[in-house]
């Protein structure tokens, strides 16, 4: 499985996705590859994403996906992401 | 906790209890810091400035904490950490996390070098204390201790 984790330079907020991300997926024992990316790279990264994690300000920059899109809010609050991901991952 | 990955943090790139008008205010004053370290030269600042009015204030990446930072590029000289809290917390317009306490700037060398560093930050605020206690910080050894750097 692969997720992006969405931002405006795809090396600052977009990282703390990245690393809390891998977090919790190792925590549900999910084996999936994490990407950081900003929004020049979507068009190219999107087509086998299954999951987008990025901050409100880039929900519009996405536009039409397949991927389910998930909206954080504390980027260091690992238990978000992770009720987040479980809705997400079903 | 030690996170020898990070910079170090010298007096220079602490301000404590800064007076920002506005976000862009206290910006530009974690930029100085930054500029003051030797990590970067002084257009860094704007760099920054710019990536908030492009993208918005999704810098502010926790409730208090705002995470500014630019591309790395010819203003960047090394990796450099900054810490500015404001006297009085400023408003970015996040729709969650505001008002800011604690702007933390931060310029890697490198794309690679950046996205290390904001690894080893995430480690850092994974403690939800840690905003509360930077702000409340009355010395930069103190904001050393918390951010398990050197000076």
């Amino acid at each position: 499985m692969k997720i992006l984790t969405l931002c405006g330079a795809g090396i600052g907020t977009s990282g703390i996705l990245k690393v809390n991300a891998e977090r919790v997926l190792q925590r549900l024992g999910v084996d999936a590859r994490v990407v950081a990316i900003d929004a020049s790279m979507l068009e190219s990264e999107l087509d086998d994403a299954q999951v987008i994690l990025t901050g409100p300000e880039f929900v519009d920059a996405i536009g039409q996906t397949f991927a389910d899109v998930i909206v954080v809010e504390n980027y260091f609050d690992t238990a978000e992401l992770q009720r987040k991901l479980e809705v997400a991952l079903g | 906790m030690d996170h020898t990955a990070l910079p170090a943090l010298p007096d220079d790139a602490v301000v404590l209890r800064a007076r920002a008008r506005d976000w862009r205010d206290a910006v530009e004053i974690s930029g100085r810091a930054l500029a003051a370290s030797g990590a970067t030269d002084a257009g860094y600042a704007v760099d920054m400035v710019r990536m908030i009015e492009e993208h918005g204030p999704y810098v502010v990446v926790a409730p208090g904490l705002a995470l500014a930072h630019a591309r790395p590029g010819p203003a960047v000289h090394r990796d450099g950490l900054a810490i500015v809290t404001l006297a009085d917390p400023v408003p970015f317009g996040h729709p969650y996390n505001d008002p800011v306490r604690v702007v933390l700037a931060l310029a890697g060398a490198s794309s690679a070098r950046h996205l290390q560093l904001v690894a080893e930050i995430a480690n850092i605020f994974n403690d939800s204390d840690a905003v509360a206690s930077l702000a409340d910080a009355a010395t930069a050894d103190e904001v050393r201790g918390i951010l398990g750097v050197g000076a």
